[in-house]
């Protein structure tokens, strides 16, 4: 097992209305070299707020996720900042819908930086990157050009490109197909097929799972949350219950 | 609103997978000014090629953590400790002024928000970087003058203006030319008070991209305080929150940003997102 995941909990607590907020509660999974595991369930489930759980941009409330990393096994769950730090930029990759265009920054560059700065010769690394641009169909007259102005559509090729460009152990994919064309989600599928083939385990959250049906080997549905409770009585407490 | 609260996640365990160690080691600093405890209790680790960002508002203690980092002051208590092979284990705060000084010159490279604190403005912008080389006794024109050049080409000055004194710049070519004085001895720790306020938006937006470049491609560590939480998603690594002169929560940017434990980190970044 690449990845497992015991009684995983996130609990939002906002303060200013003294609330706690449950997305998922007591999540238990596994996950293996070269598995794609679908995350679905309903909106609000708490899908995306798994993903960036076990990613650590939030932190989680109870539970482990141990990873076998190539330096050891780690829980992401406790794991120290700068250890998750080394992580992202050596083996864990997470996949949005958003892209964060830079001024003055183009779309190759954009997309050749995660190599570069793995180390990667700049000719090799935007090689790359011309070559994944255009498996996502983006044109070449774009390549050049700063993303901000881009549509949905082609800021999405810009940031898969992006995330995909360097080698991962695990991918976290939030929407990876959302805004994309039928070309572009045909590219996508074999892609993360390919990254399959060499191992690359992923858990993926997809509205349209059938853009990518061949790739997922299994589905874990999150229930309903459980709801919010009041972490403790407030006098100016001005949300409905 | 309190600064105690329970925090409601898994607690986080020393670093297992990073073998380095910080480069940059505060422990249980403070400062007071009169009757103002202006840094209190202040500890914090920066680890090699890592960019630590201070935010927090007016009064927080962020700028004078970045003095006392500086050397500029004496702090009431606490320690401050370099990892370099010379200064390894040895309190920076115990040095004599001569050897904190020192330390400054060769280790240390600042950038202020307010140019004419970091600047001679009537200098030439090369000879204002020069003389981070002049003081440590090189008296070679050829060199001095190359040196400045290729500090100046890294921090992305208009190498045709670079005669010119500060004075006669613009607000982001003056930044431009600190940052090439900064790190112009190759420092291994680099300071910034707040690089880009004041700057107009797209100026400040060229300014943080060259800052991301050199950091890029020096792997210098930086501390960079700033109200701006923009220019800290830009640039930080792990941001630490202070209020009152306390920190209030240290994180990973994007945690620090999306998911505030304290109930002072939460209030801050729903006022400015």
């Amino acid at each position: 097992m690449i990845l497992t995941v015991e009684n995983y909990t996130k609990r939002f607590h906002i303060h200013h209305l003294g609330r706690h907020i449950t997305a998922f509660e007591g999540l238990d999974f596994t996950l293996e070299a070269g598995q794609f595991l679908r995350v679905s369930g309903p909106n609000g489930v708490g899908k995306s707020t798994l993903l960036r759980c076990l990613f650590r941009s939030y932190r989680p409330t109870t539970g482990r996720a141990l990873y076998q990393s190539l330096h050891g096994e780690i829980d992401l769950a406790r794991a120290a900042d700068v250890d998750i730090s080394l992580l992202r930029r050596e083996e864990i990759g997470f996949v949005t819908q958003f892209l964060r265009p830079r001024p003055r920054v183009t779309t190759l560059e954009l997309v050749a930086e995660p190599l570069v700065q793995a180390g990667a010769a700049d000719a090799h690394a935007q090689a790359k990157a011309e070559a994944l641009l255009d498996a996502f169909g983006l044109k070449p007259a774009l390549w050049q050009a700063y993303p901000t102005m881009f549509s949905g559509g082609e800021q999405q090729k810009v940031n898969l490109a992006r995330a995909l460009i360097r080698p991962r152990r695990l991918l976290l994919l939030d929407e990876p197909t959302a805004s994309l064309d039928a070309a572009a989600r045909e590219s996508l599928a074999s892609l993360l097929a390919d990254l399959k083939a060499q191992g690359v385990a992923m858990i993926g959250v997809l509205h349209h799972p059938e853009d990518v049906q061949n790739v997922i080997d299994d589905t874990i549905t999150l229930r309903a949350p459980i709801g919010d409770t009041p972490s403790q009585p407030t006098e100016n407490n001005h949300v409905a219950q | 609103m309190t600064a105690t609260y329970v925090p409601d996640v898994v607690p986080l365990d020393a670093p297992k997978l990073v073998a380095a160690a910080p480069l940059l080691t505060v422990r249980n600093v403070a400062k007071q000014y009169g009757r103002v405890q202006a840094v209190n209790d202040v500890s914090l680790d920066a680890y090699p090629g890592e960019v630590l960002g201070i935010v927090g508002e007016s009064g927080s203690g962020k700028s004078t953590v970045l003095r006392l980092l500086n050397l500029q002051e004496d702090p009431d208590a606490g320690s401050y400790t370099l990892n370099i092979p010379q200064l390894a284990e040895m309190n920076l705060f115990d040095l004599d002024p001569y050897k904190r000084r020192a330390v400054q010159t060769h280790h240390i490279g600042i950038v202020y928000q307010n140019p004419h604190l970091g600047l001679r403005m009537r200098y030439t912008s090369s000879g204002n970087v020069a003389e981070r080389l002049l003081i440590t006794g090189e008296r070679s024109y050829k060199t001095l003058r190359d040196a400045a050049e290729q500090s100046l080409a890294v921090s992305e000055f208009p190498l045709e203006r670079m005669d010119d004194m500060p004075a006669h710049l613009s607000g982001g070519m003056q930044q431009r030319v600190q940052l090439a004085k900064a790190i112009a001895l190759r420092p291994a720790l680099l300071l910034l008070d707040e690089p880009t306020t004041g700057l107009d938006v797209s100026v400040q937006a060229l300014v943080l991209d060259t800052l991301k470049r050199m950091q890029r491609e020096t792997a210098v560590t930086m501390v960079i305080v700033s109200h701006d939480l923009g220019v800290i998603r830009t640039l930080a690594d792990r941001v630490v929150v202070m209020r009152h002169g306390c920190i209030v929560e240290i994180g990973l940017t994007d945690q620090i940003l999306e998911d505030p434990q304290a109930p002072y980190t939460q209030q801050l970044v729903h006022a400015k997102l």
